[in-house]
């Protein structure tokens, strides 16, 4: 086993292990870390390795969000079907975006991408009798029971919870190591260095992004569908613009372009805010001066960083 | 092997290629000589569809090229190392190499094959190519497009900044693959660096071949330099 692949195991059996001596308040809070954890490691595979900077990828997260909320309080799908339903309306949707999308490049490519998003949110509220916009909806006890094993599963269950959440992270932690030690993340990477060369070298360019926007738009949608399962409530803000920036704060914050970045990022993020609101009620202006500071000292981000000066062998 | 016919190439409403034609045989070093702007490496691009010639004809082995999409052309066999290198500066030497292979699965001997024309590389394979000399970069940025096992390779100004060592390794190199067939475009503008590898020379000049003649016409004749790239070259 390699030092990368010990690496990653090290640290999802070091969250494993977290459940044991964390406060309620914490061991919440870290629930809530790794599924939006996930949603940056999709994030990652589209910025990071692709070199595609997405500002519309919470059209992707409400997409699973919504279908897996919606799906179980209207249709009365169970929490494992609803949670498939987020993940093949999050692929269908990233397929369509990516494939008009990405006929741009650049600065157009982030603006289309907003767009559609901005149009997302604003389906949702338009929808209101459906979604109940701001409101919300809180899913039915019932969606999120479900049997397992000869076993009742209830994800109201805090524990249980946890360790899907936990379970959840470690398989997109999985796939994105896969991308990456596989040649398609030599594709990706070469693609975000110099698109013409690749294509010189007989490289289909728009296949081989819109197979990343596929991907990464299917992972966002997973932590959509977690979300919305795990703490039983979907509404419009998870669309709004301010859900497209979160992932690119936390993965250049924990680094870019590196397996685990987006994880730390998310995990900072959320208790620097944490902190900072303990203390003053202008936490976000602490947590501005915070992440100046670290962009200066940790440009590559905190991992990337420790990849550049010490560790390179860091996937 | 390679025949192009009367091509039309334009930037926009500016017609940078006129009725471009050269044809290339197996194994065949031709030099494409020319003053700066002459269309010698629109040329190169139009032959990998990376400029669409909007007239004319690209041939390789019978196939029409002319008309695939850019991505299309290496894989039916042309390598292309443009001005500048343009490598993957993140990725490792060994890393580029295996991208390079990658379209047309050509397998590890491909890689082992361009390797051994360039020895030092063997020494970097876990080195960032960003990281590597200039010439080094030359060196890796042929490598790379010879894993592709090409029948037809263009290289534009491979030369350009090098040291004199370098040059020499460059010029074996091309001296190396015309003994297993390999056909060469080479755009230079240092004629000592051509004429000792060059079958034949075309002279470029306002988007048109003007002339070709074979390497020893060429050296026979220093007139023809001075009038096609200029007194000083």
């Amino acid at each position: 086993m390699s030092r990368a692949v010990l690496l990653h195991v090290g640290v999802i059996a070091l969250l494993f292990a977290l459940q044991f001596v964390l406060s309620d308040y914490h061991h919440l809070t870290l629930t809530r870390v790794m599924i939006l954890s996930v949603y940056a490691i999709g994030f990652n595979v589209l910025f990071g390795y692709t070199g595609l900077l997405s500002l519309g990828h919470a059209l992707f997260f409400a997409t699973g969000l919504y279908a897996a909320g919606l799906s179980a309080t209207y249709w009365g799908f169970t929490a494992p079907t609803a949670f498939a339903a987020g993940i093949a309306a999050g692929l269908a949707v990233s397929l369509l975006i990516g494939a008009v999308a990405l006929r741009t490049t650049g600065v157009a490519f982030m603006i289309v991408t907003l767009m559609f998003a901005q149009a997302g949110h604003l389906a949702t509220l338009y929808f209101g009798d459906i979604t109940r916009g701001d409101e919300g909806i809180v899913l039915p006890e019932a969606s999120r029971k479900f049997a397992m094993l000869g076993a009742t599963v209830d994800l109201a269950d805090a524990g249980l919870r946890f360790n899907l959440a936990l379970v959840l992270l470690a398989v997109t932690i999985g796939v994105s190591l896969l991308i990456v030690k596989r040649p398609i993340g030599r594709v990706l990477i070469a693609i975000r260095e110099n698109e013409p060369r690749t294509l010189m070298l007989g490289f289909d360019s728009f296949r081989t992004k819109l197979f990343a926007v596929v991907v990464s738009g299917t992972i966002s949608a997973a932590a959509g569908a977690a979300t919305a399962l795990a703490f039983g409530y979907v509404g419009s803000t998870f669309a709004s613009i301010q859900y497209s920036i979160y992932p690119l704060l936390w993965t250049l914050l924990g680094g870019a372009a590196t397996v685990l970045g987006p994880v730390l990022g998310t995990l900072v993020m959320f208790h620097l805010v944490d902190l900072a609101s303990g203390y003053t009620t202008a936490s976000l202006l602490v947590v501005g001066v915070v992440l100046v500071l670290l962009v200066l000292f940790f440009p590559k981000g905190i991992l990337g960083t420790v990849r550049a000066r010490w560790l390179p062998w860091l996937p | 092997m390679l025949e192009v016919s009367g091509i039309d190439c334009f930037y926009g409403d500016v017609q940078v290629l006129r009725g471009l034609s050269l044809s290339l045989k197996t194994g065949e070093v031709l030099c494409l000589m020319g003053r700066n702007g002459a269309g010698k490496t629109t040329a190169l691009k139009a032959i990998m569809g990376l400029v669409r010639a909007r007239a004319g004809r690209i041939v390789l082995d019978g196939v029409d090229i002319g008309h695939l999409p850019a991505h299309e052309v290496p894989r039916q066999g042309i390598g292309y190392v443009p001005q500048g290198r343009r490598l993957f500066s993140e990725l490792t030497v060994r890393e580029n190499l295996l991208i390079g292979q990658m379209t047309r699965k050509t397998g590890p001997a491909a890689l082992e094959r361009a390797v051994h024309l360039f020895p030092v590389l063997k020494e970097r394979m876990e080195q960032r190519s960003g990281t590597l000399s200039g010439g080094e970069q030359q060196m890796l940025a042929m490598a790379r497009a010879l894993c592709l096992e090409p029948k037809v390779l263009l290289l534009d100004e491979p030369t350009e900044g090098l040291m004199p060592s370098m040059i020499a390794a460059i010029r074996q190199s091309v001296i190396e693959l015309k003994r297993h067939d390999v056909a060469t475009i080479l755009v230079e503008q240092r004629v000592d660096a051509v004429l000792p590898v060059a079958d034949r020379v075309a002279f470029v000049e306002n988007g048109t071949v003007r002339d070709t003649l074979p390497v020893e016409a060429v050296r026979a004749d220093h007139g023809l330099i001075d009038r096609y790239v200029g007194v000083g070259h």
